[in-house]
């Protein structure tokens, strides 16, 4: 076993730590405040290649393992969840589909974009078809050599900004002959006449990160901007969420991280009882504890990146680790609040912040109960 | 332009520094080490000259293959080549040692450098000698602790932080010019950067490439002790009302203090 970074992996997390810290952390509040999307940062981030990172490098990307894809998001949502979840969402929704399943001419064609100024949406989600995403009712039927979309998505990261350039819409394409639902993929563009991707406000989490609803009124695309094969889309989008786990769990380990170190700070800083209040046993097991938590959980996440870059089966432990890590960094926000004690409810101080952000890593890319359910699967019970 | 950077790896400036009494040096063990931040302002000099007006940037550090990080890194940056001088005797703080190595390396190893910088001084040892001693044993002119530098064919002009005031020095290239914070804002190391560090070999020249041997390097300084810096003293709170207060203020400021 070896636990040692490589060279490139600690510049890296290096890099990214100050990128976070400089760039990020001076406007993290008021973009929350103000539910803003930053284009700026999101440029930003572009220019220092987050958007391609595990992309081979023929293509525009950065052709860097999975661990280093993981590490640029942990270190984000250290500082903030909403950058991070810009660019989670933008590898492994955004330009992986793309990549994976993209035949030649889409790669060339939307990988450039995507990997230096454009997002891309990952539209599953209904809002008939949540957990069920077998319960899909967005239609693509076949007029006069076309295919015509319609029907709605809801929830989609990236799919309503300014640079957004469309996203990849899993539809019904009928029946397979074994009876059973078809489900196929489309690259869709979003000035195709009948497509609308509106903003979703008033969220609790994620405050200055994209989340959309879309639109399909015969919205009409071809052939060729199908996505792989006809009858592979929900393939497809399940091979995506098991990648995109793995950055879910990135953001529970980094976002605990962050709010542990503004409590272990704050522990130390706040004096009641003449004393700091770190030097109380209970405060100070508390911290003990969540250190030891964090701990396993980045164990369990880079255990399961492990797996994915030396080609080995890595579905069961990414469930784990997006289970874990999220419930981790939900039990540590809890805390960090609590040590804060009535300031810690105060949007002024950070710990709210990481609080609420913590709320969609038990909702998003699959519920807690679905990954237990996938885990228990995978245990053949 | 042919300008060679010179850095060196330090611990973290945020990690807490502990002292091993018996051997009177800092204790390495759990310290996150970086590149010497003010070498970091160097090296964005070297590249923003290099993009401006051509040329080659060299990254050179003294000491272990622990070091080949910092290279790395200034090789992630943007540096087109980097040189490890392997050096195992750790940190010596012994500064006309490693000016010794780098004047040498300079002589033999690099032909005809026009800028070699430095950062004022590293953090941790903080001697600010190197890149004098260095200057001394090449023979050329130096600027230290440099806030703004400028180059025109074979002329440099820098303005140097002096106390209370900047002074402005002009020079022929050859030269030593040593960084002070503010001469810029070093750039973050782009994925793409770091990618292309990871192709590039970092050749190592030991003593013996350099035609020296130990005796060359014979210590001048010896560390006796190593202690920490002592606590910082409680600070004093005047309690009154604000009239009162400010008073007493003033009083333990004039009387005790003595600083006005
Ligand atoms: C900010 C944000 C960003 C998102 N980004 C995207 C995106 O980019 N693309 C995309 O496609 N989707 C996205 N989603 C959608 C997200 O994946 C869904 O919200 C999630 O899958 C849950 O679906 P649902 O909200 O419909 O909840 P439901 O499926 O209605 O679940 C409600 C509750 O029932 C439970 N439940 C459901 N089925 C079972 C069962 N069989 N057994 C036990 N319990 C069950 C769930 O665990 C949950 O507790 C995003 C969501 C949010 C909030």
């Amino acid at each position: 076993m070896d636990f040692s970074f490589s060279d490139e992996q600690q510049i890296l997390k290096q890099t990214v730590r100050e990128f976070a810290e400089k760039e990020i952390l001076p406007v993290r509040q008021e973009l929350d405040e103000k539910e803003e999307f930053s284009y700026e940062i999101t440029q930003k981030m572009f220019d220092m290649g987050f958007f391609g990172i595990v992309i081979p490098e023929e293509y525009g990307g950065m052709g860097m393992d999975y661990l280093s894809y993981i590490l640029v998001v942990e270190e984000l949502a250290r500082v903030d969840g909403c950058q991070a979840a810009t660019i989670a969402a933008g590898n492994s929704l955004g330009t992986a589909p793309v990549y994976y399943y993209g035949n030649e001419k889409q790669r060339k064609e939307f990988l450039p974009q995507l990997l230096s100024s454009k997002l891309w949406g990952f539209g599953l989600t209904e809002p008939n078809a949540g957990s069920d995403a077998g319960g899909t009712q967005t239609t693509a039927t076949q007029k006069d050599g076309k295919w015509v979309l319609n029907g709605s998505k809801i929830f989609i990261t990236n799919a309503s900004t300014n640079i957004t350039l469309g996203s990849t819409i899993q539809t019904l394409t009928g029946k397979r002959k074994d009876g059973k639902k078809e489900y196929t993929c489309f690259l869709v563009k979003q000035d195709r006449p009948g497509y609308k991707a509106v903003p979703m406000h008033k969220k609790m989490t994620w405050r200055s990160s994209n989340t959309s609803e879309i639109y399909l009124d015969d919205v009409e695309v071809s052939d060729e901007d199908m996505l792989g094969k006809r009858g592979e889309g929900f393939h497809q989008m399940l091979e995506s969420l098991d990648n995109g786990r793995l950055a879910i769990a990135a953001m529970g380990v980094g976002g605990a991280q962050g709010a542990f170190e503004a409590a272990f700070k704050y522990s130390q800083e706040r004096n009641q009882f003449g004393r700091p209040i770190s030097k109380f046993q209970v405060n100070s097991f508390k911290l003990a504890d969540m250190a030891t938590e964090i701990e396993a959980a980045r164990n369990l996440l880079y255990k399961a990146c492990w797996l994915r870059d030396n080609g080995k089966p890595f579905s069961k432990e990414a469930a784990m680790s997006k289970l874990y890590a999220s419930e981790v960094m939900k039990k540590v926000t809890h805390e960090a609040v609590q040590l804060y004690g009535g300031y810690g409810l105060m949007e002024e101080y950070p710990v709210a912040k990481f609080y609420r952000d913590q709320r969609l890593l038990e909702i998003g890319e699959g519920t807690s109960e679905i990954q237990r359910m996938v885990i228990q699967r995978k245990l053949e019970l | 332009m042919n300008i060679l950077v010179f850095v060196k790896r330090v611990p973290d400036t945020e990690s807490k520094i502990r002292i091993d009494q018996q051997s009177n040096s800092i204790i390495k063990e759990g310290l996150n080490f970086i590149i010497s931040p003010y070498d970091e302002y160097a090296m964005e000099e070297a590249l923003r000259l290099k993009e401006a007006q051509g040329g080659k940037v060299t990254a050179v550090s003294v000491g272990t293959k622990e070091n080949q990080v910092i290279l790395k890194k200034c090789l992630a940056m943007g540096a087109d080549e980097a040189t490890l001088i392997k050096d195992d005797a750790g940190e010596t703080y012994d500064s006309l040692r490693v000016a010794k190595l780098l004047a040498q390396a300079v002589k033999q190893k690099f032909t005809e450098p026009h800028l070699l910088l430095f950062g004022k001084q590293s953090v941790g040892a903080d001697n600010a000698q190197v890149p004098s001693m260095v200057a001394e044993l090449l023979g050329m002119p130096q600027a230290n602790v440099v806030t703004k530098l400028e180059i025109e064919g074979n002329k440099g002009t820098a303005y140097r932080e002096i106390e209370g005031a900047s002074e402005k020095v002009s020079f022929s290239l050859p030269a030593v010019v040593s960084a002070q914070k503010g001469l810029n804002e070093p750039r973050y190391e782009t994925l793409k950067g770091i990618m292309m560090a990871k192709r590039k070999q970092i050749p190592e020249l030991s003593l013996q490439d350099l035609g020296m041997k130990e005796e060359d390097l014979s210590p001048q300084l010896e560390v006796v002790r190593m202690d920490a810096p002592p606590p910082r003293k409680a600070g004093k709170v005047v309690e009154d009302e604000p009239p009162q207060a400010a008073k007493k203020l003033v009083e333990f400021l004039c009387q005790e203090a003595k600083i006005i």
